[in-house]
């Protein structure tokens, strides 16, 4: 029982190192405060001990003590609030040419999809040094994705997609939990992230060879008829979808949005409730029709045709990133 | 060296317990007094089960796997214990036990504004009470207590719904009570207590009882919305159908995070009495301990998604809620100060209250100062949904409320039941709720920043979590030691105790100026107050001349 | 009672009889029920606001498919519903002045044509249920809605999940209120018999008062609904 007693988690992210920075400072701040409170506290327990024939003095109070007293604390949790801010402005800010990988979330595991097309059920093989976006949804009830290693955690909802990022810096085994209760196996929702060398991990990837999940997510847009209405050749009763990911798009009702995953989800399930401009709201619906993993690969091949090169060479260029950045953590 | 002098009552005077007797008495009295004993006793009864409850829990986590009980049962086991100790143990607590049969003595009143609805609060509890028993009895829920959709719309197979109605006619009982008080405070102060006279036990209740009026509802129909769904299918939080689970959390969390306040804003009440009685001066800074139990009610209503930081909410309303929710720090840690303060040049006696209070405040301290963490949105994204959240909110909620509420029945005992409770097994039993508490939940912000998560009945697969476990069940058997020992003084106090004179400690208040046990109606002569709260020099330097008989 | 004195109370003199026994004298039994009476009904409004709160969000994501449903209600319905409780009202202030001028014909009359008035309204509301039950507009595993269109966008059919949560949430907001029209009947029926006993009077009117209140308090609940549930997009 005593073999393994860690008091501090793993520090394996870029990431985390800020946020036990942060952890550390508030420990300070409140190991201050605790000692000031508590020896003030003990110190006039006992100075202030009855004694027979003394008496209490009656002091009303002091405004600029008080004043003191909330200003200068207020000031202390703004400090504390403003840092806190800028650690999760950071994690929560994918960088641009991340990786990324589709997780569907599911009573009770979790599906994991590569862009590259390899799936795991449980588990997550990422390279070190990688900048890694995971676009997230369930199936069925909330979960969250949670690496403590990491200090990384986003609820996981049915019905939209939630995102996250990370870069590991360490390589080794960490814990994946799901962190938000789901029902009877909740504590079964488990698994590990395997962070490895960036050779390793081309070993593993290519050991496991798979389609791209943008190329079967063209299959799935053909078999589906998609292609019927969205052409890129002629004008269709359908926008043209080349280009469009991540760009601004007028609706019908004169509102802008952006084109983003959880727009082209919407699109698919319920493509009533934003018609681009211009377009008649004809689309069908392809609730019930499309699984999670169809879905997710058709998003993919929408953002695939907005991406300057194919998929071959995206792969190579993330391969680079990796080797440039290398292992050690990165405190941005 | 204890305060209370003795004095032998040969023939027993008519007051509020033996005015009348037999059960109809009792269930169907308006006095406010008797209504608090029957609250007292109820919630006892549920503090027990939640209590029964937690050990079973402690218990299954001595070991990493799921061996005491299967994962279905230990879902079912931390739901009941949140929703039982929540609504039927924290949110009555105080208010209806202390602030019930206060309320009206400390203003000078005979009874609260309206004593029948008083009644009816009571019993609301008890049916809603009775109705959770029977879900419990029949199968329990596995939500959580907060029940998130849609698992528990479209996925659980548990008694949600009548879970769900428990909770709601309950909640009826908090609002009424909340309601009793507020009129009461405003309309029914006797001659001469101005709202500056007012002790801040008053003051504390005033604000608890703004927040119970104006959130209740608020969860009140969230149930019903969760009640309607689940039974006919409908698509209000399911995703499927169009409907928004974060809709949900929204609706339950700005209820259920002034709940919060709800539960420690009258434990600081209490806490205020004790310290300016047992170091014997007004409390320093009343008008800004006033204004902070109304600053908290208030900002407390502005804070709820900081439950939602990770949930799927954007960025901008994080941040939005994270900064209100320092805000809302201010005035707790604005209290702590002026409670230290008071001591200064004070006369220190440590009588069990006392040693409740001071256990009270290093408590409410550290679970607050943790409370900074976790507004912290980049700490927050890590420690949120792990036992680092189970730890901060034990603390404030067992270690502040739970102690204040303890420290407040010590204190009062003597006015409600005419007995001195044992002193000595107190002191001894204050310090063992102090030591075993910490032992419980100091290693839970440890496990959280380690990354255990919540409501996990199995962590085979992460051994490295038991030894802090295995700590954390020994701290809880000792609180439960701790928590048994008053209740078993206190029932002996009431046959074997010592008579109590009426103001045993020499506290200041209106409530001390009537005889232990009170009579009916309290007050012979509706008292005239010309004098300011706390007034502890005049009551010492007026003792200093009497001629004392220490027995 | 011992014989002790109460500051404004001898045990000799003749105290109202309606006056209850912890409060020192009649105005202050009446401002503490007027002042929980307003408490009450502040609870009301976040009570009803919780609804309100998830009908707004709601409306705003999916608004053609809530005006498609809105109009499958009648707002002539609807109207002549708010007319006649607007008329409640009107009865219900000439009941509340007839309490404090002692006028116990008049009082028993406007009690009478406030309930009738009540009972009206319900009435008009079971009709409208009992349409929508028949279109299969009641939310469950019977609701159906197809081949409905958005108002101003004719080719475009309503969504029948969210015209399920609109009617969800008009079922919902309209039968909690009508929970309240029910209990408040049932509150002024009790007012009638105590009127016709001869309880009320100049000195002692408070339960019609607060009875009053809440019945003022339900239109205005009432005056938000209409609009919001009938009257969306109209005009297309």
């Amino acid at each position: 029982m005593f073999d393994n007693f860690p008091l501090w988690p793993d520090r394996a992210s870029a990431a985390a190192g800020n946020v036990d920075a942060l952890f550390i400072f508030l420990l300070i701040v409140s190991g201050l405060m605790s000692l000031l409170i508590f020896s003030a506290l003990l110190y006039f327990a006992a100075r202030y001990r009855h004694r027979r024939g003394v008496l209490a003095e009656q002091i009303e109070g002091s405004t600029p003590l008080e004043l003191t007293w909330s200003v200068v604390p207020f000031m202390v949790f703004m400090v504390i609030f403003v840092w806190g801010a800028v650690v999760f402005f950071k994690s929560r800010t994918p960088p641009r040419d991340s990786t990324e990988v589709y997780v569907v979330a599911k009573q009770w595991m979790w599906k994991l999809e590569h862009s590259e097309g390899q799936r795991e059920i449980n588990e997550l093989h990422v390279p070190v040094g990688r900048d890694v976006k995971l676009i997230m949804t369930s199936q069925d009830v909330i979960h969250s994705f949670f690496i403590p290693a990491f200090r990384m955690k986003q609820d996981v909802l049915p019905g939209r997609y939630t995102l996250a990022w990370f870069r590991a810096t360490k390589p080794g085994t960490y814990h994946l939990f799901c962190a938000e209760y789901c029902g009877t196996q909740h504590s079964g929702m488990i698994g590990s992230i395997i962070v490895m060398e960036p050779a390793q991990f081309e070993a593993w990837m290519s050991g496991s060879p798979a389609g791209p999940l943008s190329a079967s997510g063209e299959k799935i847009f053909a078999e589906l008829g998609c292609v019927t209405c969205h052409r890129a050749d002629t004008p269709g009763r359908g926008p043209n979808l080349e280009g469009i990911f991540g760009k601004p798009v007028q609706l019908e009702d004169g509102r802008t949005i952006t084109a983003d995953e959880n727009y082209i989800r919407e699109s698919i399930l319920d493509p009533g409730s934003k018609v681009v401009s211009g377009f008649k709201p004809v689309m069908p619906t392809f609730q019930g029709l499309v699984s999670e993993e169809q879905l997710n690969a058709l998003v993919a091949y929408v953002k695939s045709l907005s991406q300057p090169a194919a998929t071959s060479t995206r792969t190579a260029a993330a391969t680079q990133q990796d080797n440039s950045r290398g292992a050690g953590s990165q405190v941005q | 060296m204890s305060m209370a002098t003795a004095t032998i009552q040969p023939v027993e005077r008519e007051n509020y317990l033996n005015k009348e007797y037999g059960v109809g008495s009792w269930l169907f009295t308006t006095d406010h007094k008797r209504i608090a004993l029957l609250y007292l006793i109820s919630i006892t009864f549920f503090f027990f089960i939640g209590g029964f409850f937690a050990l079973l829990i402690r218990l299954e986590l001595l070991t990493p796997a799921s061996d005491l009980v299967q994962a279905d049962t230990y879902n079912k086991l931390f739901t009941m214990h949140g929703m039982v100790m929540v609504f039927f143990f924290l949110i009555p607590s105080i208010p209806a036990v202390l602030g019930n049969f206060l309320v009206p003595m400390m203003i000078g009143a005979k009874d609260l504004a309206f004593p029948r609805i008083n009644l009816l609060s009571w019993y609301l509890y008890i049916i809603g009470g009775i109705m959770m028993l029977h879900c419990m009895l029949t199968g329990g829920v596995d939500t959580g207590w907060t029940f998130y959709t849609p698992f528990s719309t479209a996925y659980s197979n548990t008694k949600i719904v009548e879970a769900g109605l428990a909770i709601f006619v309950t909640g009826f009982s908090s609002i009424l009570t909340g309601l009793n008080f507020v009129v009461t405070i405003h309309r029914m102060r006797a001659p001469g207590m101005t709202w500056s006279r007012l002790p801040l036990f008053i003051w504390a209740h005033y604000a608890t009882s703004i927040i119970q009026i104006l959130g209740t509802p608020v969860i009140a129909i969230t149930i019903v919305l969760v009640a309607a769904e689940r039974a006919l299918h409908l698509g209000i939080f399911d995703p499927r159908l169009g409907g928004d689970p974060l809709l949900f959390q929204h609706l339950f969390w700005f209820y259920s995070h002034p709940a919060v306040y709800i539960m420690i804003l009258p434990s600081m009440g209490v806490v205020t009495e004790i310290i300016a009685c047992f170091a014997r001066k007004r409390i320093f800074g009343y008008s800004f301990v006033a204004f902070s139990s109304i600053a908290i009610a208030v900002f407390g209503f502005l804070v709820w998604a900081h439950h939602m930081f990770v949930a799927g909410i954007s960025v901008y309303a994080a941040l939005v809620f994270s900064l209100l929710s320092y805000a809302v720090a201010v005035p707790s840690a604005v209290k702590v100060f002026n409670w230290t303060a008071t001591l200064y040049k004070g006369s220190i006696h440590y009588d069990a209250p006392m040693l409740y209070a001071f256990g009270f405040i290093g408590l409410f301290t550290m679970g607050g100062l943790t409370g900074l963490f976790l507004a912290a949105l980049g700490i927050d994204v890590h420690v949120t949904d792990t036992y680092f959240v189970i730890a901060h909110f034990h603390y404030i909620m067992v270690g502040g409320a739970l102690m204040g509420y303890l420290g407040g029945l010590h204190f009062w005992w003597p006015k409600i039941s005419g007995r001195l409770y044992p002193e000595g097994w107190a002191r001894l039993a204050a310090l063992i709720v102090f030591l075993g508490f910490n032992l419980t939940f100091f290693p839970q912000f440890v496990l959280g920043y380690l990354g255990m998560p919540r409501r996990y009945a199995d962590y085979s697969h992460m051994p490295e979590f038991q030894v802090l476990n295995v700590l954390s069940t020994a701290g809880a058997t000792v609180l439960g030691v701790g928590y048994l020992l008053p209740m078993l003084y206190f029932l002996w106090s009431m046959r074997y105790g010592k008579p109590a004179p009426d103001n045993p400690w020499k506290a200041a208040g209106l409530e001390w100026m009537t005889t232990s046990p009170p009579t009916t109606f309290n007050f012979e002569t509706e008292p005239v107050v010309t004098w300011e709260a706390y007034n502890y020099d005049e009551i010492d330097s007026a003792h200093k001349q009497e001629v004392k008989v220490v027995g | 009672m011992s014989d002790s004195t109460v500051v404004g109370l001898h045990h000799e003199e003749q105290h109202h009889p309606e006056l209850l026994h912890h409060f020192a004298e009649p105005q202050q039994q009446e401002d503490s029920a007027s002042l929980g009476m307003w408490i009450f009904l502040g609870t009301e409004v976040m009570f009803f606001g919780g609804l309100f709160c998830a009908y707004l969000i709601y409306r705003l994501a999916y608004f053609g498919d809530f005006a498609a449903a809105s109009q499958t209600l009648s707002w002539k319905l609807g109207a002549t519903n708010t007319a006649v409780l607007i008329c409640s009202s009107l009865t219900v202030v000439f009941a509340v002045y007839a309490a404090q001028q002692g006028k116990r014909t008049m009082l028993i009359g406007s009690l009478v044509l406030t309930i009738i008035l009540g009972f009206a309204f319900l009435g008009i509301k079971a009709t409208e249920y009992a349409e929508k039950f028949e279109k299969h507009h009641v939310p469950g595993p019977s609701f159906q809605f197809d081949n409905v269109p958005v108002p101003g966008h004719p080719d475009q059919m309503a969504n029948r999940g969210h015209a399920q949560i609109y009617f969800a949430l008009y079922f919902i907001m309209t039968g909690l209120h009508a929970l309240h029209m029910i209990i408040g009947i049932g509150f002024f029926t009790w007012l009638l018999f105590a009127a016709w006993r001869g309880r009320f009077n100049p000195e002692y009117n408070t339960p019609v008062e607060m009875g009053g209140l809440y019945w003022h308090f339900v239109d205005i609940v009432w005056i938000y609904l209409f609009p919001l549930l009938y009257l969306i997009d109209l005009h297309k």
